[in-house]
């Protein structure tokens, strides 16, 4: 079983990431479990979503204690809300910024567990407003080798029409190539 | 068809393959999106011949509900924590005139202090009105139980609610086979009415019953619960011959042959203490679950047939009556009277605290170990208890 905890602000499509996670291992033939940690919702406030990848039925309700890999979709959070509680060793963290690790202050993490990709850019661009899920489900995609990147515009296309799908899809194609080609130079390096 | 869907929208699919003709629901909170996946097949015409009706309060919907199935409709709402409450007074006049409503109870809370998370008390809180009261463990088992559900109510004219919990069933995406119109065709039959209103024929339901039937009344009510222990596993063989897979009954044992030790409980937590039950098997220790799926009518016989021979009981309950202690182990100390085992109450859950694993496991070693309280708080927080003394 494979666990992943998702945090974002409410507004940033954190519960549909989790969803479309999801929906992307299903596409694969996976069983998948997604959920959201439960509140108030309200605009701009932390917001937690799960997700759980399994080659089998998962009976587990448990929130995920103890993630094999962090998705943070606003990196103001990383001062804010302790993101890294029970992180898995050598589990893999997924960071939405324009910034770099020194300025993120997570020089501590391996560069080879540390993907860092500006989602909200890629999203404004492609999509025109700053929704970073869709692209860091890309970079997921590319940094964890779980999924393949069609799985990921699958469900993108299974839950968005029109523009809004395309955009998405381009984002996170975008996302994808991008940690690829950077994961490969750290290789050759 | 197997889909990767959110809980509740598959229940909202699959209500309207059970072809209600009458949905009605007050739509806000505390409410979930199935009432409003079907109100969106009823406006797009995917959900033919119903009439959805957005009412003003909970108590209008189960009023609604009462007019439309004694009109002879089948009738579905849904609901959940003060909105059951709201619903009380006329849950008792459902079950009295023997109205077969379904109605999905997507467990939530009771405040004060406001709460809007998942726990058992709000069915509990209505356990002796009359209604049927199934269990579901997981999304799959929510939807099949529905179309049971229907199928049950209107062989027996009894009201049946389909319990599932709030958010962490109704919220989750996961894999879950939405049964097909053809398979509900096939093991649900049209809504015959043992009796309807009907301007052409007119008749009373309803009248008042004075100090010599009433007794009476209450009598054939609960011949009618006892035979619904008959009929919920008949109608679960017949599901699952139907469908492929085991969907409802009165009680479900896992890993329970050679156990010492039997957890019973219900609700989504099973899957977490299958989980935890299996890690602690291969640990050599005998331990087993015992899901209840159906809690009304209350399974007695069943229960003490399955815990007979059992050394330690623990009910893991996901709710409790203040001043006295657990509901299900209440009803289950009834059952089990005479049984020479050790009965232990763990309250879990309570207001959407998450039930782990390791929480699970630890009370489930002080119970092989006959160190625990008779009534335990599952992680109680002794600070936050002592600074309010």
């Amino acid at each position: 079983m494979f666990e992943v905890r998702i945090h974002g602000r409410g507004g940033q499509g954190v519960v549909t990431a989790a969803e479309l996670l999801s929906v992307a291992a299903f596409a694969e033939g996976r069983y998948a479990q997604a959920f959201p940690s439960f509140g108030s919702e309200r605009t701009g406030a932390p917001v937690v979503a799960y997700c759980r990848l399994s080659d089998g039925p998962i009976r587990l309700r448990e929130p995920v204690l103890r993630p094999d890999a962090l998705i943070i979709q606003d990196s103001t959070l990383l001062v804010q809300v302790d993101v890294f509680a029970g992180l898995a060793p050598g589990g893999a963290v997924l960071v939405n910024s324009r910034q770099d690790r020194r300025a993120l202050h997570l020089e501590h993490l391996p560069p080879d567990r540390l993907v860092i990709v500006p989602a909200s850019r890629l999203a404004l661009t492609h999509v025109g407003r700053p929704v970073p899920n869709a692209a860091l489900l890309g970079g997921f995609a590319a940094q964890t080798g779980l999924l393949a990147l069609d799985s990921v515009i699958q469900a993108i296309r299974d839950r968005f029409r029109g523009g809004v799908a395309e955009g998405n899809v381009a984002a996170a194609t975008e996302a994808y190539r991008l940690v690829r080609s950077r994961l490969e130079e750290q290789v050759d390096a | 068809m197997l889909r990767q869907i959110e809980g509740s929208q598959a229940v909202a699919e699959t209500v309207a393959r059970c072809r209600p003709q009458v949905v009605c629901a007050y739509p806000i909170s505390p409410q979930t999106h199935i009432v409003e996946g079907l109100s969106r097949l009823v406006k797009s015409g995917d959900l033919a011949g119903c009439e959805f009706i957005n009412v003003e309060s909970e108590f209008a919907a189960m009023s609604v509900a009462i007019g439309a199935v004694a009109a002879g409709a089948r009738t579905y709402t849904a609901t959940a924590s003060q909105g059951l409450l709201f619903m009380a007074e006329a849950l008792y006049n459902a079950s009295g005139l023997g109205l077969p409503i379904v109605m999905t109870v997507a467990n939530r809370a009771i405040g004060a202090p406001i709460n809007i998370w998942n726990d058992h008390s709000d069915a509990m809180s209505q356990r002796d009105c009359g209604w049927v009261q199934l269990y579901a463990e997981s999304n799959q088992d929510a939807v099949d139980l529905h179309v049971l559900a229907f199928r049950l109510a209107e062989e027996l004219s009894v009201p049946v609610m389909v319990c599932m919990d709030g958010f962490v069933l109704t919220h989750a995406y996961e894999r879950i086979d939405v049964p097909g119109q053809e398979q509900v065709d096939a093991y649900l039959p049209a809504f015959r009415p043992r009796q309807m209103l009907d301007p052409h024929e007119p008749l009373t339901i309803g009248a008042m019953v004075g100090p010599e039937a009433f007794t009476e009344v209450r009598y054939l009510a609960h011949q009618v619960q006892r035979r619904a222990l008959d009929r919920i596993p008949e109608l679960a063989g017949a599901f699952e011959a139907g469908f492929r897979r085991p969907a409802g009954g009165l009680v479900r044992p896992y890993r329970c042959a050679d156990a010492e030790t039997v957890v019973v409980a219900l609700g989504s937590v099973l899957g977490t203490v299958k989980d935890t039950v299996d890690e602690m098997r291969d640990d050599g220790v005998r331990v087993g679950v015992l899901g209840l799926g159906t809690f009304r009518p209350f399974p007695a016989g069943a229960l003490r047939q399955a815990l007979g021979r059992v050394a330690r009981v623990v009910v893991l309950e996901r709710a409790f009556s203040v001043g006295t202690g657990g509901i299900v182990s209440a009803d289950l100390d009834s059952a089990l009277t005479g049984l020479p085992q050790r009965r232990y109450t763990v309250v879990a859950g309570l207001g959407g605290r998450p039930v782990t694993k390791a929480s699970v496991r630890a009370v489930l070693d002080a119970a092989t170990a006959d160190d625990l309280e008779p009534l335990t708080f599952l992680d109680l927080d002794r600070s936050t208890v002592e600074a309010v003394r």
